[in-house]
């Protein structure tokens, strides 16, 4: 008997490690043979931990499982109360595309047979065999864009890096998965690690780029343990040549999810944000030319190069090709990651894929694409999920990142939050971020206090302009983001009495 | 238990760092592992090993929010303050907690036995509110599992 209990964060954080010893012991005391095998996350958070149990139809899910409902594992399978139908028919994971996250809570995570057996290192094998052009145009082609948040096409930037002369060039992986409500990077590195290393070993070749840093945070103990773990049997298996990869353990700053304010924290000083040009295409770490991409442009690359740029270009709509790890969470029925093509919508998401809130009350807001990213009223569902549709409701796609909010949350306080956030973790370089931060937040206190409604929100609303148009990187830029939509959304919980409706 | 600061164990853990490019954060990281937080005796011997001044490495220390430079408690429970856990109720349970121990955010208790530090994501966000005890992660975290949690720290 085959069980597979995930190992992911999620999973361990409620009680998997636990599990897989009840399970062990359970069956040995029944004196029946069972092989445990710890894989990675489906991405299916609401039923974690998720235990699978092989049968001759399929895998069989049972979560969110508990120590208690062990002993039934032992007995009529359908009949389990925890009994969840056979995992891969389970609508949440029918529905999606997963080019990206294919192999994630299918294998064992750092199994390098699992991962060659579904498909690993085909990307890689087929790179070695081409120019350093043909790669960089295969990424070009591939509509690939920075899944970080900029939306920056992937290709041009390794272009560029290629065609830079340089003794050292470096590929940086940015792991510094800071956004509320985002998990992806998390996710792939703990259930797939191969899958990123492939794609940095990818990386390398196109631009000749010998060297490898993934900046993992620090919040991410077990994904640091895992991809650490990863690299050395991927490099004893003779699999990087000419690739040295190693992980660097962020300190705790969000700032440095900023690309320039990483490279600072990597050479080992403060995360300051650096101003640009030079773009770290040509003077990158330690002042060489650098490849620095997110985890999921990387893990975005083995299938590009495995299938063709076609395969993944067909997916998706206008300029956002391929697919997003969509990540569904806070207040929501049915969170987890949601791997689909471009167009979706964000109610089809919301509704349709997240089942609506946990709590079952009415959807308030839902914030889409981290700290810095805009709120939503369900009135704008439609919206399609695209980086250009998103753009031009005055919001982001971001990380991907979808958290939902109730109707009892005070989006005032949401508003009032999101600068706290920003000065607290404000690199302090640039003076609308540094300052504009704490005065954002002493005029919301002002205005939640009811003190000169009117004229605050006015001071509110000019400051958000200096911060967005006036600040050097994405944290003072994009805080505005939260503020203004929520101030546009949400009047009645600013103290403003709500606007007579418009005559139609 | 912690060890005390020891000059020769801390320059051989800055020694095994050395060879890596920008050595500055996995040493940081490395010696407040060993001795629970970052003194004034390390911040000189980093500056002196990697020959920086040691404005340059307070400056590195005080800027992430990681690195301390007292000592805490013997446990830390850090509570993730983000959005996903904000819209769970994690505020008004971490306040409920706070309050019971008699403490604010960073405080701890009297005995040396609990630090609370707030943590801005751990990525669980789909199973939230969560929080971290020491190494260890928790997820689904409602006002009495959290106070559970809180408890088992001795």
């Amino acid at each position: 008997m085959r069980i597979f209990v995930p190992r992911d964060s999620v999973s361990v954080a409620l009680g998997a490690d636990k599990l897989a010893a009840a399970i062990a012991s359970q069956a040995a005391e029944r004196g029946v043979e069972v092989s445990i095998v710890r894989n990675g996350s489906r991405g299916l958070f609401w039923l974690e931990p998720l235990v699978e149990v092989e049968t001759a139809q399929g895998r069989a899910g049972f979560g969110p499982m508990t120590q208690a409902d062990v002993p039934a594992l032992f007995g009529d399978l359908a009949a389990h109360p925890k009994a969840v139908g056979l995992v891969e028919e389970i609508p949440f994971l029918a529905k999606q595309q997963r080019l990206t996250f294919s192999r994630c809570g299918i294998t064992d995570p750092l199994s390098l047979a699992d991962y060659q057996a579904h498909d690993g290192f085909k990307g890689l094998e087929n790179a070695r065999g081409m120019e350093p052009a043909a790669i960089c145009a295969a990424v070009k082609d591939s509509g690939l864009r920075g899944r970080g948040g900029a939306g920056f096409p992937t290709g041009i930037k390794w272009e560029t890096v290629r065609n830079a002369k340089a003794e050292q060039k470096y590929i940086v992986c940015n792991a510094d998965e800071g956004d509320s409500g985002t998990f992806a990077d998390r996710l792939i590195i703990e259930a797939d690690p191969f899958c990123l290393i492939e794609g940095m070993a990818i990386a390398g070749l196109a631009v000749g780029a010998t060297r490898g840093y993934v900046y993992l945070r620090s919040e991410y103990p077990l994904a640091i343990q895992i991809l650490r773990e990863a690299i050395v049997i991927a490099t004893q298996a003779g699999l990087l040549p000419n690739f040295a990869m190693e992980v660097r353990e962020g300190a705790g700053a969000y700032v440095c999810g900023e690309e320039t304010a990483l490279l600072d924290s990597l050479e080992g000083k403060r995360g300051m944000v650096r101003a640009k040009p030079p773009i770290p295409a040509l003077q990158g770490l330690f002042g060489q030319p650098t490849v620095i991409n997110n985890v999921l442009s990387l893990a975005a690359v083995p299938y590009i190069l495995a299938e063709g740029a076609a395969a993944y270009a067909a997916c998706g709509m206008g300029r956002s090709r391929g697919t997003m790890p969509v990540q569904i969470a806070g207040n929501v029925k049915h969170g987890g990651l949601f791997e689909i093509a471009f167009g979706i919508t964000l109610g089809e998401l919301i509704n349709d894929i997240g089942g609506g809130t946990a709590s079952g009350r009415p959807v308030k807001a839902v914030q889409a694409g981290g700290p810095l990213g805009a709120y939503f009223a369900p009135s704008q569902f439609d919206t399609p999920y695209d980086y250009e549709a998103f753009a031009a409701r005055d919001g982001l796609i971001g990380h991907g990142g979808l958290v939902v909010f109730d109707d009892t949350m005070d989006m005032a306080h949401m508003a009032r939050f999101a600068m706290e956030f920003c000065a607290h973790e404000s690199c302090g370089k640039c003076t609308p971020c540094r300052i504009g931060s704490t005065r954002g937040m002493e005029t919301l206190d002002k205005i939640m206090a009811g003190e000169k409604v009117a004229q605050n929100t006015e001071i509110l609303r000019d400051l958000c302009e200096t911060m967005k148009f006036g600040s050097l990187c994405a944290l003072g830029g994009f805080t505005p983001y939260p503020v203004v939509s929520a101030l546009n959304l949400f009047p009645e919980d600013f103290g403003a009495t709500p606007l007579p409706a418009a005559a139609e | 238990m912690t060890p005390l600061w020891d000059a020769s164990r801390a320059a051989e853990i800055i020694a095994q760092y050395l060879p890596l490019e920008g050595p500055m954060l996995p040493i940081l990281h490395a010696l407040q592992e060993e001795f629970g937080y970052i003194n004034d005796d390390s911040i000189r011997l980093v500056a002196q090993t990697l020959n920086v001044s040691r404005a340059e490495v307070y400056g590195v220390v005080s800027f992430y929010h990681d690195f301390r430079q007292a000592p805490h408690g013997r446990h830390v429970l850090k509570i993730c303050r983000a959005e996903a856990c904000q819209s769970m109720g994690s505020e008004a349970n971490a306040s409920k907690l706070l309050q019971s121990l008699g403490l604010d955010w960073g405080g701890t208790t009297p005995d040396g036995r609990l630090t609370v530090e707030s943590v801005y994501c751990l990525g669980l966000c789909a199973c939230a509110p969560s929080a971290m005890l020491d190494h260890d992660l928790h997820a689904r975290l409602d006002e009495q599992g959290l106070k559970a949690l809180a408890g088992e720290a001795v």
